[in-house]
């Protein structure tokens, strides 16, 4: 294969997986504050992209009205999942906590559907689909929106987690009962985190179902969002967006050179694989803290 | 029926160490065995074999999940891989011109041997991160099942399944294949409750608690990790193939997808770990509750001269799936085995509620 198509790959592929960082900031956000796996980011996605619909095609708000007021829906609705349904579950067994999430993905993909139907719609964010040139290398122009909020909400949490809020988080993140002696809200902490987590979802939502229409597809997105995470390290925002980059480049090169000796779909393969192959060798990831047990 | 403790003391090791401490409780369970015996007379042929026959069968597998899950507590969401390999090869065996009856002992023996390699997954990492592995293992599983052909069965990607047949003997009516169902849940079932009184269970719980703990008491807990992982994949390959063989009919590479793993591991929480008896009420719930839902609900909107979308219809029994999980994990995070022995506990001393433990 030659160079220029093998950057091309490399180039997309470091789109794509800032597109799948954007999923996964969300899965960090909880997993910080709480040690949440949130199970139903997928679905929260869905909802997300969802509630923009609703607001801007149904309601017919302009999208720069109707994205903001999702993103203010759907962080009250994060909020109240975590009041709702988490915080009585804390300090369970982690099967429980993973297996409420889970309900809360199926529920929600559920009821999405049953509510605005299965077809794929489309969110028409006016991002025009002509190839863009740079030099010699393709490439689409809404993967490179969606690779600049990714980025942008990255800068913006850097910058969130030096405010006072911010702080906070970081301290309940760091050791919830030390927060909780010094006065800190710690459920009020985690119900914030979910909200943030929610707005993300709302971002990833719009950006994913732009690329692939806004259907049940986008739930399906927790792999490879979970295998990000993972490998970049469940509580770190930094970890997650380089993980990005690096399993975009991975996937994209790697199933680009696979697929024709397994003929296709070696996509799923890769990343099972990646994670599979990041738990078995360092299962804190590239940035996250090793956690010390005692019996 | 009235202060059923009275008259039971126990005075011997043997005695205390019975599978019902409690003769109430056995003659409940021998009236419940009495019930599935006779179902057939009972309950017409479309309930017995849509209804009854997958219940049992799931319970079975479900159970199975239980002991990794609930007695070991070993996160696994990859379980329906399991059951997909003891299916395929059990069909494939069967295929081949081998007897069922061993066609289902290769299939749980292939099943326990891929599923201990989900154990070595089990000795590195536990938690969340062993959930993790589990399920990208069943998206490796997934994903060779439907890139092989000569695994899955062709270009349809579906596998027949050959007739039935014990000793010989081809089972076809829906009474012989509901016994099969019946038979391989109860030999599951004596051997979940059994459990509990051998050192098997008692190590696995020593695990589940404290995997170092374990240790230092001097149970291996590697061992038993991998004893409780190919245990139950072997009850999940069987599990697996029996449904296959009396249920589906063909194997199809859907059948045993990742929502069906979390189905699964829905079921076992639902019904409460390391619940024998919730395993079936939680296998009931999740696998029958849905499809009654929808029911009430498109009765409902008739009699109300609704107009419901087909759409709608269509994915109300999803979302009612994702709420029961919901309000059982709300209500009683130990599920409905937990509800149940409460009501037991409460009416096993009813007049005198003061002698309650």
């Amino acid at each position: 294969m030659d160079l220029i198509l093998l950057a091309e790959l490399a180039v997309n592929g470091v789109l794509t997986g800032l597109l799948y960082s954007l999923f996964a900031i969300g899965l960090v956000l909880i997993y910080k504050a709480s040690s949440v796996p949130n199970l139903s980011q997928g679905g929260l996605t869905m909802a997300g992209a969802y509630v923009v619909l609703a607001l801007a095609h149904d309601m017919g708000l302009p999208l720069w009205v109707a994205i903001p007021l999702a993103a203010v829906v759907m962080f009250v609705f994060g909020m109240g999942i975590e009041r709702v349904a988490l915080r009585r579950l804390a300090g369970r067994p982690v099967v429980m906590i993973l297996m409420m999430t889970l309900g809360i993905d199926i529920f929600l993909r559920g009821t999405t559907l049953a509510i605005w139907g299965g077809t794929s719609r489309s969110v028409d964010l006016g991002v025009s689909y002509e190839p863009l040139f740079v030099g010699d290398i393709l490439v689409s122009r809404i993967h490179l929106l969606g690779a600049a909020v990714a980025i942008l909400l990255f800068v913006v949490f850097v910058l969130f987690f030096r405010t006072r809020l911010g702080i906070r988080l970081r301290a309940i993140a760091d050791d919830y009962m030390a927060s909780w002696s010094v006065g800190i809200s710690v459920e009020r902490g985690v119900g914030l985190s979910w909200g943030l987590a929610s707005i993300v979802a709302v971002s990833a939502g719009i950006i994913w179902g732009e690329i692939q229409g806004v259907d049940q597809s986008l739930s399906l997105l927790l792999l490879k969002g979970l295998t990000v995470a993972v490998l970049g390290g469940l509580d770190s925002i930094f970890g997650a967006v380089l993980a990005g980059i690096i399993l975009g480049i991975i996937e994209n090169v790697g199933s680009a050179y696979l697929d024709p000796f397994v003929g296709g779909g070696s996509r799923d393969l890769i990343m099972a694989a990646v994670l599979i192959l990041t738990v078995m060798l360092r299962p804190h990831g590239l940035f996250g803290r090793t956690d010390i047990e005692r019996v | 029926m009235f202060y059923r403790l009275s008259g039971v003391h126990h005075n011997s090791y043997v005695s205390e160490s019975r599978l019902y401490r409690i003769p109430a409780d056995r003659n409940l369970a021998l009236f419940f065995l009495a019930l599935g015996l006779v179902a057939p007379l009972l309950v017409g042929s479309l309930y017995l074999n849509s209804y009854l026959l997958p219940w049992l069968v799931w319970t079975a597998a479900a159970l199975g999940l239980n002991l990794v899950t609930g007695w070991a507590g070993q996160l696994h969401l990859g379980y329906a891989a399991v059951m997909a390999v003891g299916a395929y090869s059990a069909v494939h065996a069967a295929k081949f011109g081998i007897p069922w009856e061993f066609a289902l002992l290769i299939g749980g023996i292939s099943a326990s041997v891929v599923g201990s390699l989900f154990a070595f997954a089990a000795l590195r990492v536990k938690g969340l991160y062993l959930a993790l592995t589990t399920l990208a293992m069943q998206f490796v599983m997934d994903w060779v099942l439907t890139h092989s052909p000569a695994i899955s069965g062709g270009s349809h990607a579906s596998l027949q399944a050959p007739t039935f047949a014990l000793l010989g003997q081809p089972i076809t009516s829906d009474i012989g294949l509901y016994y099969i169902a019946f038979s391989w849940c109860l030999l599951v079932t004596v051997f979940m409750l059994n459990l509990r009184r051998t050192g098997l269970g008692r190590a696995l719980v020593a695990v589940r608690e404290k995997d170092y703990a374990a240790a230092i008491l001097g149970v291996n807990s590697f061992y038993y990790k991998i004893v409780a992982f190919a245990t139950s994949s072997f009850i999940g390959g069987v599990s697996g193939a029996v449904l296959v063989a009396t249920f589906f009919f063909l194997a199809a590479p859907e059948q045993f997808s990742v929502t069906v793993s979390i189905q699964v591991l829905a079921m076992v929480i639902v019904g409460g770990l390391g619940s024998t008896i919730g395993t079936f009420f939680g296998v009931a719930l999740i696998l029958l509750a849905p499809g009654v839902v929808n029911g009430i609900v498109a009765k409902g909107a008739i009699a109300l001269g609704l107009q419901l979308n087909v759409e709608t219809l269509a994915h109300i029994p999803t979302a009612t799936y994702g709420a029961l999980i919901i309000i059982i994990l709300m209500v009683e995070p130990l599920g409905l085995g937990k509800l149940y022995g409460n009501i037991r506990d409460y009416l096993m001393v009813w007049p005198f509620d003061q002698l309650k433990r």
